[in-house]
């Protein structure tokens, strides 16, 4: 009995200890070192048009009409606060029926195929970039959507491409919010000043 | 070529750091009497908070006592992360107005948290305030990761011949404070630094190019993260875990997190060998799991090579592998490996969708919960290990008919018997229990596909509680109360009899005389000790598992191929 009560003292010791320290403390420390430092980050990375926020540069969005380019399906509908992937099993119907929608969407043929990630949604469906390959897939609808020149949009894709682990990653990557945002600022769809939060 | 690189420096990298930090952690965990003044006045501070003066009095403490102050403290845990989220509506820090939590999934996110699991049946920003996070959840993935550490040392204080296995309060404040607090901190920063949110401000409002309105849910997430990483818990702040941009934003934050998970899990092997003096022996042990691991990485990222099956005859292009469920900013690579590294280990955390990957691929996360000691849990890893290390000299002494011996103490009928029931009872778990769900209605009622798939999910799922590691093939519907109640029991049973069953051996083997080394004595710092490891670890972990295996990825995968 003893040994019970001077257990459970020290237990409510240690917890009282480590909440104060862990979770007070430390998150308190990193909160500050977060918003005195990187405070724009640290507060989800947004991106203001004219003074309004119009997403966040990490979360993707669901672009649909023609001028724009679009971003990876999202088996999330692109929530910003309930994101999730599809789970489906990638050899069964419910992957397959997405593979022909999108491919009826893009207007694939043999010729031409779609880019794969075009068809497969991310694992939290908010993946915010695309393929370099992905993008200039789809110069040509939103050239023609904006009456533009193709190799006009190819450009501003290419300006804004990145490789996301330098040396280490194969697939050169665009972030479909910015390059939508670039698309509207050189075409002058409906351009405004952008700025980061 | 950039995939090997990538995976070499990975494991490379974690491999390297852990010897510095293994040197540390056996300097934290047990001060020797040339630690210096320094680490002396830690220690009293230390004392003073669990109780001190009144404490430093008493005699030594046996395995026993070791276990109840254990147990009592991971009730305190639980009791006061249980009162943190059922009172959640009525806390502060609840900027989205998060309601009132279902109870029986209270009581299986209590008892994930607070066994080291992590497995999570609710969506983090659908369902949590940030108080319940951080007071809640945070607060046990640093403490449960201090029990895991806390056990090991006494394990190797009993192996190195002690019978007092020490003072169970102050090693958990020693883990905590000394080990994982200042690591959280270092990678929470390198985190914030690459761009992960660390805010209290709640959800973000939007309104897209083309006009929809996007609520964006954000949180202190880089400071949960870390720990969360570290500690081989898991548990994301958002619900799909490291795939989301905010738990992941870089595929730098994703380089440094994949260490994370691994770190402290090796460096726990080379403390192990500090404290019971047996560096060469620590490193054969960590040869034979690193072995195991690499293994697994390769089959894993091999499988995921193959392109989406069900876009095949698609005009889609299928010259990249299988990207359902992954992140594109993280390489293509990244998905297999985390999922090895964190089945591995028993962290659980993904860095893509475990349900999505090509049949064969989920198999060898798998395998990583099956075994659960391919480095495991911080902690408990090498105490699983610690039970494979009984089996194979206890049947290597059988094979050349010799008393076995383990560190000069001999092994005998009470420590085989407790060993083996420590094996079984993980095998139990698992097929007991997916069975049970394959054969009642409410288990077929939650499955997201028929067929071997939907076994496998619910193979998966029992796997992933049973290793306490948290992960899942999220396709499974599992919050609801039989999977719920199910999943939280087994958790629970999974983290303390696996914990208790060694600790005992090691209590029975420190009461035992030494022996003398002499010409006879197996070795446990040479090849063939690393041969019978492995194969005890093949024969005694993995084949027990293969019937089930054969039912779910590997049916999937022949079904693929016809």
């Amino acid at each position: 009995m003893q040994t019970f009560k001077h257990a459970l003292a020290s237990s409510l010791r240690v917890a009282a200890a480590t909440l104060l320290i862990c979770v007070g403390g430390y998150t308190s420390l990193v909160l500050g070192v977060a918003q005195g430092l990187a405070a724009p980050t640290a507060s989800g990375s947004l991106i203001r048009r004219d003074g309004a926020v119009v997403g966040s540069r990490l979360i993707a969005q669901g672009f649909t009409r023609p001028e724009y380019v679009w971003p990876r399906p999202s088996a999330a509908d692109y929530d910003g606060q309930g994101a999730g992937g599809s789970n489906a099993s990638p050899a069964g119907p419910e992957l397959r029926a997405r593979g022909v929608e999108q491919v009826a969407r893009y207007g694939a043929t043999e010729a031409r195929p779609l880019p794969p990630e075009l068809a497969a949604a991310s694992g939290g469906g908010l993946d915010p970039h695309i393929t370099v390959r992905a993008a200039r897939y789809q110069a040509a609808r939103v050239s023609v959507a904006r009456g533009v020149e193709e190799a006009d949009v190819v450009a501003t894709i290419d300006a804004l491409a990145f490789a996301p682990g330098g040396p280490l990653t194969e697939d050169r990557l665009v972030n479909v919010l910015e390059l939508n945002l670039a698309l509207d600022e050189r075409f002058g769809s409906r351009g405004g000043e952008v700025s980061d939060e | 070529m950039t995939a090997l690189t990538f995976i070499a420096l990975i494991v490379g990298g974690s491999a390297a750091l852990s010897w510095p930090l293994g040197r540390y952690m056996a300097w934290a965990m047990r001060p020797g009497a040339d630690a210096g003044p320094f680490r002396q006045r830690l220690d009293g501070w230390l004392g003073l908070l669990v109780g001190g003066a009144r404490r430093t009095g008493r005699g030594p403490q046996g395995w026993k006592h070791y276990v109840i102050a254990m147990l009592v403290f991971n009730v305190v845990m639980f009791v006061a992360s249980f009162s943190f989220m059922a009172l959640q509506p009525h806390l502060p820090l609840n900027p989205d107005g998060r309601g009132p939590v279902e109870p029986s999934l209270i009581f299986n996110t209590v008892a994930s948290f607070t066994s080291n699991t992590n497995l999570q049946h609710y969506s983090g920003e659908a369902s949590m305030s940030y108080l319940t996070q951080l007071c809640s959840l945070m607060w046990l993935q640093f403490v449960s990761a201090a029990t895991g550490i806390a056990a090991l040392t006494a394990m190797a204080r009993g192996l190195a011949g002690s019978s007092d296995m020490g003072d169970f309060f102050l090693d958990v404040s020693r883990a905590t404070f000394l080990v994982l607090l200042p690591l959280a901190l270092v990678v929470a920063l390198v985190f914030v630094a690459f761009g992960m949110p660390m805010t209290l401000e709640g959800a973000a409002h939007a309104t897209t190019l083309e006009g929809v309105a996007q609520t964006i849910a954000r949180g202190p997430v880089a400071a949960f993260v870390s720990i969360k990483q570290l500690g081989t818990n898991g548990g994301g702040f958002f619900g799909p875990n490291c795939t989301h941009p905010f738990e992941n934003p870089s595929f730098w934050t994703n380089a440094v997190a994949m260490v994370a998970i691994l770190v402290i899990p090796m460096a726990c092997v080379w403390m192990f060998g500090r404290m019971v003096g047996r560096t060469r022996h620590a490193a054969v042990v960590f040869g034979v799991m690193l072995a195991f691991m690499l293994v697994k990485i390769g089959g894993a990222v091999w499988f995921e090579q193959a392109p989406t099956d069900a876009f095949s005859g698609l005009p889609i292009a299928a010259d990249v592998g299988n990207l359902e469920g992954k992140e594109l900013r993280l390489g293509t690579t990244t998905g297999p490996l985390w999922a090895v590294l964190t089945t591995s280990t028993s962290n659980g955390s993904v860095g893509a969708m475990h349900d999505s990957f090509n049949p064969m691929t989920g198999l060898f996360p798998m395998i990583g919960m099956w075994l659960n000691a391919t480095f495991g849990g911080v902690g408990v890893g090498m105490i699983n290990m610690f039970v494979y290390i009984i089996l194979a000299v206890f049947i290597a002494g059988m094979m050349v008919g010799r008393t076995p011996e383990y560190l000069n103490r001999r092994v005998e009928a009470r420590e085989v018997k407790l060993a083996a029931l420590a094996m079984l009872a993980h095998a139990l778990f698992i097929l007991v229990g997916t069975a049970i769900f394959a054969v009642t209605d409410w288990g077929l009622a939650n499955l997201d596909d028929a067929g071997p798939h939907g076994f496998s999910e619910m193979l998966y799922e029992l796997s992933s509680a049973a290793a306490n590691n948290g992960s899942g093939f999220e396709g499974l519907s599992d919050d609801n109360p039989p999977w719920n109640i199910a999943t939280g029991v087994v958790m629970l049973l999974a983290r303390f009899i696996p914990i208790i069953l060694p600790l005992a051996i090691a209590g029975s083997l420190a009461a035992k005389r030494p022996t003398a080394q002499s010409s006879g004595t197996l070795g446990v710092e040479d090849p063939t000790f690393a041969l019978m490891l492995v194969a005890t670890i093949v024969i005694v972990g993995a084949l027990t598992f293969f019937p089930a295996a054969a039912l779910g990825p590997i049916a999937e995968h022949l079904q693929q191929m016809i």
